[in-house]
C-alpha cells in the first residue's frame, strides 16, 4: 500500500528522533508550566465570576485544556519547517531532483515518524496530567463520536503541516524565514484554541475566524470530542476542515513548483 | 572594570552595525513580536469579558502587567538572550574553547556578544503599553516610585537571566539543547499571570525558588501602589530571590566547565 521508499524514510525519521527522546521529554515536561498557569488562571477567574464562561464550567474548561494538550502533541509540526528551510538553504533539494522521491511525501513520511514518537514519549507527562484531573475526565457518549474525532484529528494534522510546509518553502525566496515562522506560530497560538476556547469569543468574530484554517488545528477537533458540535454544524465544520486541507495542498504546490524553477535557475 | 565597559562597548558597536544591515530582518522581528503581543491583549479582551477583575487586578492593571512583563523580557533579551541561546551551539562545535581562552570571564564572555536592537523597539512598546495603562487607571506614580520600579526590573532582568543561563548550562550533558528556547519560553509563560492565581506548593516553587512569579508581580504593583504588605518585604523577596538563582547559575556554570572535555580533543 504505501511504497517501500516512504516506509524506509518514516523508519529512518522514527530513529533519528527517537536519538532526541530526553530533550524532547524535557520539552514536553516544560510544556507543563503554561499548563498549570492556564489552569490557575481559570480557577481564580470560575471562583470570581457564576461559575459559568459561556458553555463552560470550571470541570470542561479543565477537561478542554486537557485534549487540547493532546490534540497538540499530535498535530502540531515541531521540526519540519526548519528542516524543509534548512534544505532549500543547503543544497539537500538537489538531491530530490535526481532520486524518483516526491519531496512532499517524502516530508510527510517524516512528520508522521516525528508526531508518533513525541506522542509516545509524551505519554508519560500526558498519563501524569491526566492521572491527576483524573476528575474533569469526560468521555464521549455516543460511540460515533471516537472515529469523526480521529478523521478530524488527520485533516487537522494536515493543515498544520501544510502551514509549516508552505511556509517554509518561502525558503526558496527569503534567506531566513524564522520570522514569517514565528508570525505564523503567534496566530495559530491564539486562534487555533491553543490559549483559549474559541467559543469564548464574541459571536461576531467566531463567525469570521471559522472561515480560516486556524480553528480546525485543534479546536474543531476538541470540540468534536466534548460533543459540543453536532448535527448540521459537524458536518459543515468538517466541509470547510477538509477545504482548507485542499487549499493549502494546492498552494504547497504551487510554491515548490516556483520555488523549484527559481532553485533551478540559480543552478541548483 | 573598565576593561569590561571597554570590550562591551565595542561588541555593541559591532553588533550595531550588524543589524542595521539587515534592515529587512529587523523590521519583521518587530512585527513578530507585536503579533505577540497582539494576541496576549485578546487574551486579556476575551477573559474580561467575563470577569470583572481577577483577584484584585482589573483588566487595565492586568495589561499595565502584561507591559512590565514584556518589558523586563525585552530588555534580557536585547542585552543576553541571542548569546546564552549559543551556548549549546559552542558547547557543540568545540567554539567554547576560543571563549575560555578570552582574558575575561567566561561566563561574561558567552553571554555578552551580539546585543538585539530590536528587542530595544519592542521594549519601547512596552513601556508604550505601561504608560497608557497608568494613564487608563489615572495613576500618577512619582520619582521614588518609578525609581524603584526600574531597580526591580533590574532583578527581573536577573531572574530571566539566570533561568536561561541554566537552562543552556544543561547542553553541556544534553547533545542537542533545542528544547532550551521552549524551556524559557515556557517557564516565563508564568510571569505573565497575576500572583493571586498562584496557590500552595506552586506558588512557594516559583516565588521562593525561582522566582518568577515575581518579577513583573513586584514592579507593577510598585507602580500601582497595590501591596497589602510593606514595601520592602516584596522588594526583599525579589532581590533575594534574583540573588540566588544568579549565583545558582553560575556555580552550576563552574561545575559544568569543570567537568567540560572538549568536542574537539
Amino acid at each position: 500500500m504505501l511504497p517501500p521508499k516512504y516506509a524506509k524514510t518514516f523508519a529512518i525519521g522514527l530513529q533519528n528522533t527517537f536519538v532526541y527522546r530526553w530533550n524532547i521529554l524535557f520539552r514536553s515536561l516544560f510544556a507543563l508550566l503554561p499548563l498549570a498557569g492556564t489552569v490557575f488562571v481559570w480557577r481564580t477567574i470560575f471562583a470570581e465570576g457564576s461559575g459559568e464562561i459561556g458553555a463552560y464550567d470550571y470541570a470542561s474548561m479543565i477537561w478542554y485544556f486537557m485534549l487540547v494538550l493532546v490534540v497538540d502533541n499530535l498535530v502540531t509540526p515541531t521540526e519540519d519547517e526548519w528542516q524543509i528551510a534548512a534544505d532549500i538553504r543547503e543544497g539537500q533539494i538537489s538531491a530530490f531532483m535526481v532520486k524518483p522521491l516526491n519531496y512532499l511525501a517524502y516530508r510527510v513520511s517524516l512528520f508522521l515518524s516525528y508526531r508518533l514518537v513525541y506522542t509516545m514519549i509524551t505519554l508519560i507527562p500526558l498519563v501524569l496530567v491526566f492521572s491527576w484531573f483524573h476528575e474533569f475526565v469526560a468521555l464521549p457518549k455516543h460511540l460515533l463520536t471516537w472515529p469523526v474525532f480521529f478523521l478530524s484529528v488527520g485533516m487537522a494534522a494536515a493543515i498544520a503541516f501544510l502551514i509549516a510546509y508552505s511556509v517554509a518553502l518561502t525558503a526558496f525566496w527569503l534567506l531566513e524565514i524564522s520570522t514569517l515562522v514565528f508570525i505564523i506560530y503567534s496566530f495559530e497560538y491564539f486562534l487555533s484554541g491553543h490559549t483559549f476556547p474559541i467559543d469564548i469569543m464574541p459571536p461576531w468574530f467566531q463567525k469570521i475566524l471559522m472561515f480560516l484554517p486556524f480553528p480546525y488545528e485543534m479546536f474543531f477537533p476538541v470540540q468534536i470530542f466534548m460533543e459540543k458540535v453536532q448535527g448540521r454544524a459537524l458536518w459543515t465544520g468538517l466541509g470547510i476542515q477538509a477545504a482548507w486541507v485542499l487549499i493549502l495542498w494546492a498552494a504547497s504546490q504551487v510554491l515548490w513548483r516556483r520555488g523549484i524553477r527559481k532553485y533551478q535557475a540559480v543552478g541548483g | 572594570m573598565r576593561r569590561y565597559l571597554e570590550i562591551y562597548g565595542i561588541m555593541l558597536r559591532n553588533s550595531l552595525i550588524r543589524e542595521m544591515n539587515f534592515k529587512a530582518n529587523f523590521l519583521l522581528w518587530i512585527a513578530v513580536e507585536l503579533c505577540w503581543f497582539g494576541g496576549q491583549m485578546v487574551f486579556i479582551e476575551v477573559l474580561f469579558r467575563h470577569v470583572e477583575a481577577i483577584g484584585d487586578w482589573t483588566k487595565w492593571q492586568m495589561v499595565l502587567l502584561l507591559g512590565t512583563h514584556q518589558l523586563i523580557g525585552q530588555i534580557f533579551q536585547a542585552f543576553f538572550f541571542v548569546n546564552v541561546a549559543n551556548i549549546p551551539e559552542l558547547v557543540r562545535t568545540g567554539k567554547l574553547d576560543f571563549m575560555l581562552m578570552l582574558p575575561v570571564d567566561s561566563q561574561f564572555a558567552v553571554s555578552t556578544r551580539q546585543f538585539g536592537l530590536d528587542n530595544v523597539v519592542n521594549g519601547l512598546v512596552s513601556v508604550g503599553i505601561v504608560t497608557l495603562s497608568l494613564f487608563k487607571l489615572n495613576l500618577h506614580p512619582d520619582s521614588s516610585q518609578l525609581l524603584l520600579f526600574f531597580g526591580t526590573l533590574g532583578f527581573g532582568v536577573a531572574v530571566h537571566y539566570s533561568v536561561m543561563f541554566f537552562l543552556a548550562t544543561i547542553s553541556f550533558w544534553v547533545v542537542r539543547a533545542q528544547g532550551l528556547f521552549a524551556g524559557y519560553f515556557n517557564t516565563f509563560s508564568l510571569g505573565r499571570y497575576p500572583d493571586v492565581v498562584f496557590k500552595g506548593i506552586f506558588r512557594v516553587i516559583f516565588t521562593w525558588i525561582v522566582p518568577i512569579i515575581l518579577v513583573a508581580n513586584v514592579p507593577a504593583r510598585l507602580l500601582m501602589g497595590s501591596f497589602s504588605q510593606p514595601i520592602v518585604y516584596p522588594l526583599f523577596q525579589l532581590a533575594v530571590g534574583a540573588a540566588l538563582v544568579l549565583a545558582g547559575s553560575r556555580i552550576f556554570w563552574k561545575f559544568a566547565l569543570a567537568r567540560y572535555t572538549s568536542a574537539r580533543s
